[in-house]
């Protein structure tokens, strides 16, 4: 196995705010190698998002403490300056965001936007070596019509191509490491599973080093090497994609892994979901911060465990969950597929 | 766009049929005095006033007493008839001041209502953005009737740092021209670099929390491209509007006072006396280019409205 591209590192991130410290991140590790493909999983405010903005400098701001390390290829991020992260975004690290109907600036035309990203880097590259370059990019994005397309405002492009030109502009100067966050969260599910081929073929053609942040176990399952599932800014589990898939240890994975809709399995008479909702940051409960949802709950949860290997034959799956393998192998299983049963209170009602 | 443009220019005259009639009406139909009596001002012959009767032909029909105001205001044949100049004269005469007054003034408020503005939002909650929150607030409460004497009394009559202004015409000496018109040119902008500044600051700000400003950065754009070429950029689209309307009305209303205070012999200067000699005919023509101008200068702007941001040209493909 080849060294890491990029290394993170007991990543913290806090932000001051009135109502006092939110520790969005707490605590993040993993190594991202060349060609492989790290899906980050959780919902909305468990500090996915942020953990990929921190590490292109993007949530630096007076209010934000940042602790830990991030390496990419042996040089400190956090330490950087400002002028020395800038010159890194875009070139080594590019980032696509969630949603490409916004994320283009709506009054530059596409090629121009993109020929700006390449300017930024190579500032002797002439505005017709740009142009070219872009159809390049767009041919490869599977964007047809390439050459009348650059000039192209956003608004005239769909969602889907919008969403590929972005996917094109990140590839504009050729990075180690892409961060794609929610790829595919604000596009309709058959223009979803294009644009994730299109994420694994670049991956696998250009040995991209690939983050994948989604809340969607689905778009997991189609791409992603290794998973992380987050939760309230920690990682609570985190494996090969069979390990999570087939051998998931904590419960908060089983919830997300039973509130799939899955082809293979008749219709659910009601899609389950995992009750109540993340906790508040700024007044998390006091060991695992699931436990309020949880309802596997028992006396050991008010201390939160480390994330530490509890299977005996893989070494590289971990989790923060206190019950036995032997114990949650039984009780992930609900109607006979793994699932998350919904606490006692909502039974008995 | 072209097509825009075409449609754009369309709609315009339809809006001027409008203002036009309307004018017609306020001066001719609406008053009950006999109009002719108006038109021929205080202390009128009745010779006078019969002869104009029969020159605008009042007992015609509405329609051909319109299609005769009209043709009186666009054939230069509109005059004040104590004594009797023709209007149009006078308003051509006071174009170059009241321009070079309302130009230059509006230079001045783009400038610096951008310029503090933009220095306000980058620099939000801090202290430069604080004194600058105090300055334009200050600058939105001082109206011109009441900053153009203070200024006058002090700048002028005190320290004589200006010369009393009157209009110098720019290309008899330049530098003449700029020395008279800078007290009047602050007089008018004042009010909207205030104005402008805050404008520009809060929508700034809206535009630092749009997605394209952090994919601007994750580009690696530097703090100042980012700032300049997106969101200072998007943010002057609704300030072009703003303009628009500002710069018509500053020709068409807000000039009067500065020009009347300032004694710059302007088209402003023209209209307060002719309404202090009781004339009708300068006020008619005065309102009607007025109105027209604003009405033409509002159309430029939804061309270049058009121009910034392409998504308003959608309609043009959209409607079809």
């Amino acid at each position: 196995m080849s060294a890491p591209l990029l290394s993170v590192n007991g990543l913290r991130v806090g932000f001051a705010t009135e109502e006092g410290v939110v520790q969005a991140v707490d605590g993040v590790s993993f190594d991202l190698r060349p060609g492989e493909v790290l899906a980050i999983v959780g919902e909305s405010g468990s500090g996915k998002s942020v953990t990929a903005q921190t590490i292109i400098g993007l949530t630096r701001a007076n209010n934000a403490r940042i602790e830990g390390s991030v390496k990419l290829g042996g040089e400190e991020l956090t330490s950087a300056g400002d002028a020395e992260m800038r010159r890194l975004r875009g070139d080594r690290v590019a980032m696509v965001f969630q949603d490409p109907m916004t994320s283009f600036n709506p009054v530059y035309r596409l090629g121009d936007q993109i020929v700006e990203a390449i300017r930024a880097h190579r500032p002797d590259t002439s505005k017709q070596q740009g142009r070219e370059r872009v159809v390049e990019l767009f041919e490869a994005v599977g964007i047809t019509d390439a050459e009348r397309r650059v000039d192209d405002y956003p608004h005239e492009f769909s969602g889907g191509m919008r969403q590929r030109a972005m996917i094109a502009m990140a590839l504009a100067l050729e990075p180690e490491v892409l961060i794609a966050d929610e790829p595919t969260t604000a596009l309709d599910v058959t223009i979803q599973a294009q644009i994730l081929e299109l994420l694994e073929q670049l991956n696998r053609d250009r040995n991209l080093a690939t983050i994948l942040i989604t809340h969607d176990l689905g778009v997991v399952a189609e791409v992603a090497d290794r998973v992380l599932v987050m939760y309230a800014g920690k990682v609570v589990e985190e494996g090969t994609l069979d390990e999570i898939f087939y051998d998931p240890q904590h419960p908060y994975t089983w919830g997300l892994l039973g509130s799939l809709t899955r082809i293979d399995r008749p219709r659910p008479h009601r899609l389950p979901q995992i009750a109540g909702s993340p906790p508040s940051l700024l007044d998390l409960p006091e060991g695992c911060p699931f436990r309020p949802r949880c309802p596997h709950e028992f006396s050991k949860c008010p201390e939160y465990p480390g994330l530490e290997a509890r299977l005996p034959d893989a070494p590289a799956h971990r989790d923060r969950c206190w019950l036995t393998p032997e114990q949650k192998r039984e009780k992930r299983m609900v109607e006979g597929q793994i699932g998350l049963e919904p606490p006692q209170e909502v039974q008995r009602g | 766009m072209a097509r825009f443009i075409v449609r754009r220019l369309v709609a315009m005259i339809g809006v001027l049929f409008a203002v036009s009639v309307i004018v017609f009406v306020v001066f001719m139909v609406l008053p009950k005095q006999n109009p002719a009596q108006t038109l021929a001002g205080k202390n009128a012959t009745p010779v006078l006033v019969k002869s104009i009767e029969e020159e605008w032909g009042f007992d015609d029909s509405l329609p051909v007493q319109y299609a005769t105001m009209m043709k009186k205001v666009f054939t230069g044949e509109l005059t004040s008839y104590k004594p009797k100049i023709p209007v149009d004269d006078q308003i051509k005469e006071g174009i170059p001041a009241t321009f070079s007054l309302a130009i230059g003034a509006a230079l001045i408020w783009l400038f610096f209502g951008l310029l503090l503005g933009y220095l306000s939002a980058i620099r939000a909650g801090g202290w430069l953005d604080r004194i600058l929150t105090g300055v334009s607030i200050a600058g939105v409460s001082l109206p011109v009737f009441l900053l153009a004497p203070v200024l006058l009394y002090f700048l002028t009559y005190k320290i004589e740092l200006f010369p009393n202004a009157q209009y110098v015409p720019l290309g008899e000496d330049p530098w003449e021209w700029a020395r008279h018109l800078i007290l009047p040119w602050f007089t008018l902008a004042v009010l909207s670099i205030g104005f402008y500044s805050r404008v520009v600051r809060s929508n700034m700000l809206d535009v630092m929390n749009e997605d394209y400003v952090r994919t601007a950065r994750a580009k690696g754009l530097s703090e100042r491209q980012v700032m300049t070429r997106h969101v200072l950029r998007n943010s002057l689209i609704p300030v072009i509007t703003l303009f628009g309307l500002d710069f018509g009305a500053t020709i068409a209303g807000t000039a009067i006072i500065t020009e009347v205070i300032y004694n710059i012999e302007g088209i402003g200067f023209y209209a307060a006396s002719a309404v202090a000699k009781f004339e009708l005919p300068p006020i008619m023509g005065v309102a009607i280019y007025g109105a027209f101008f604003v009405v033409f200068v509002n159309a430029l702007v939804d061309i270049a409205y058009a121009y910034l941001d392409p998504r308003v040209r959608l309609g043009e493909s959209a409607s079809e």
